[in-house]
């Protein structure tokens, strides 16, 4: 049995998977990315190898994706985020035709072809706003652990309506309404709700097809996900593996590449 | 002998000011905004006031300008902070013809015609790239508080480039930097220099022409001047001291001063 490994350096976390000749996954691992990106990468890698009690030369490809994927010194190949999360999620979820990316810094919304080729992609590159970070701020203004941000959010009733766009200055609204008196829970609502309009708006660049499958580190955010799926108004796809479809991607992508060298042997015989 | 009170509540700073009928400046307080508008609008007038050495009952007029004016419980009137700057510039440098407010979180670039009125302006509060803030996250990515900011770029003796496009993206790039021993006093040089081609932009989006007057907060950072001074190729008037914060202040006290000339001139000509 072959595997291949896919590892996805994004700009908070590292992710690998590996899977095996049948497409299943046999091992995951995330890590903090961190200032050393290198080190990380590496980190990512062997901690899945353990998970999968595997050898380093049981994995025959590697392929490193995400905005570090240069520094997986290791890997064989580099494959853009894009072009793996779509795989990541068609593979998931074959209907999917749009996918979310939501990440720590940057949100993506991506058309796909039925066999997970890219057809147009949209991203924040130019403004933290809409993305992970807005939640960063949230938290740190609000002294709540990023994965309480959802659960919290749920239990709101009416929400505040956030006017700031900019990730900085949302910082201090969301103070300023505290200051007035509003409910963290109708704050962390409607923090949720503005995030979840400014993903429509990019997803609206490429066009809503469903199904739309939601991806990233915010996909395990519950509040993000109802809030998504009220201003689509349909029900996304939310996968356990969400965090990690990018690293699927890569490893299925790391996938063909084994099976591509096989090919004309088998011919052959 | 009369006093008005100008208070401007900006994003950052609240500002209050005690002009005398002469334009003589008898008093001036600031303290940080925080979210209490209202309270923190009466405490500076109360630190004005105890400054000057007079009490409530002495001022008059009260003129109140900043985001948050509609919180100054006890204004008179309530003025743009567009209004407010033109006028206490012009007080300082009648020759004005274009302003540059930098605050903590806004930046405004006017253009005057006769009299202090504004014929355009052009105000960035959406995008914190556009605003102190820029520099603000800049040096606390660095380890460096606000205050930090002035005393650290005077060692700077070349500005490495910074994007500037998102103050949040900025924390990556300045990360790399340093991890590339790029002195923190450079890459603090290089925040300003891209902050100030923000700036001229929105001047030039009010076609700016000299004389050219720049106030707000930010503007205390002399580096911040001599950076503006260069890229316009022309000298600038930049209000003294800290009176560079309390410009905008100034001018509500100013326009205080002038509605009560034109209430007593009614008041004449209704007697008559």
């Amino acid at each position: 049995m072959a595997y291949a490994a896919g590892v996805d350096v994004g700009s908070t976390q590292t992710k690998a998977v590996i899977i095996d000749e049948d497409r299943n996954i046999v091992a995951r691992s995330l890590t903090d990315t961190g200032a050393n990106v290198i080190r990380a990468a590496e980190q990512a890698f062997h901690e899945a190898l353990q998970a999968g009690d595997l050898r380093e030369e049981e994995v025959e490809y590697v392929v490193g994706t995400g905005y570090g994927r240069y520094k997986v010194t290791f890997g064989n190949t580099q494959v853009t985020e894009i072009s793996c999360h779509g795989r990541g999620a068609v593979h998931m979820f074959p209907e999917s035709r749009t996918v979310v990316d939501m990440g720590g810094q940057d949100t993506k919304a991506i058309s796909v072809s039925p066999t997970g080729e890219i057809v147009d992609f949209c991203m924040n590159d130019k403004c933290a706003a809409g993305t992970g970070r807005f939640l960063g701020a949230a938290s740190s203004a609000l002294d709540i652990p990023l994965d309480e941000l959802g659960p919290t959010a749920l239990r709101g009733e009416k929400a505040v309506k956030i006017s700031t766009t900019c990730t900085v200055f949302a910082e201090s609204e969301v103070l300023s309404w505290l200051g007035k008196g509003k409910k963290i829970e109708d704050i962390l609502l409607g923090v949720h709700q503005s995030i979840a309009g400014r993903s429509t708006g990019l997803l609206r660049r490429v066009g809503i097809h469903e199904q739309v499958t939601f991806t990233g580190g915010v996909a395990r955010n519950v509040a993000m996900v109802d809030a998504l799926n009220r201003s689509l108004g349909l029900t996304v796809n939310v996968s356990d593996d969400s965090h990690y479809m990018g690293a699927l991607g890569a490893a299925l992508f790391a996938l063909d590449h084994i099976l591509a060298a096989r090919a004309p042997a088998r011919q052959d015989a | 002998m009369s006093y008005t009170v100008g208070i401007d509540v900006g994003s950052t700073y609240t500002k209050a000011v005690i002009l005398r009928h002469d334009q003589a400046i008898v008093g001036r307080t600031m303290l940080p905004t925080g979210f209490k508008l209202t309270e923190i609008a009466e405490r500076v007038q109360q630190d004005a006031l105890a400054d000057a050495g007079l009490t409530p009952d002495d001022a008059v007029y009260v003129v109140a300008t900043g985001f948050g004016r509609h919180q100054v419980s006890n204004a008179d009137v309530k003025v743009t902070d567009i209004t407010a700057a033109a006028r206490g510039t012009t007080l300082l440098f009648p020759g004005t013809q274009t302003i540059l407010d930098v605050g903590g979180q806004t930046m405004k670039a006017s253009r005057l015609g006769d009299g202090a009125k504004v014929k355009s302006f052009r105000l960035n509060d959406k995008c914190a790239a556009g605003t102190g803030a820029f520099l603000e996250k800049t040096a606390r990515y660095m380890g460096y508080s606000t205050e930090e900011i002035g005393p650290l770029v005077a060692t700077s003796k070349e500005a490495i480039t910074i994007s500037g496009v998102c103050a949040v993206f900025a924390e990556s790039e300045v990360i790399n930097h340093l991890s590339q021993g790029v002195a923190p006093a450079d890459i603090m040089h290089g925040a300003i220099v891209s902050l100030v081609g923000r700036s001229v932009q929105l001047m030039k989006r009010v076609r700016m022409e000299p004389e050219f007057t720049l106030i707000g907060g930010i503007l205390r950072f002399r580096r911040m001047v001599d950076v503006i001074r260069k890229e316009l190729g022309t000298d600038v008037n930049v209000p003294e001291g800290d009176l560079v914060q309390f410009t905008s202040a100034l001018g509500a006290a100013v326009l205080g001063h002038r509605r009560l000339a034109q209430l007593a001139a009614k008041g004449s000509e209704a007697a008559s």
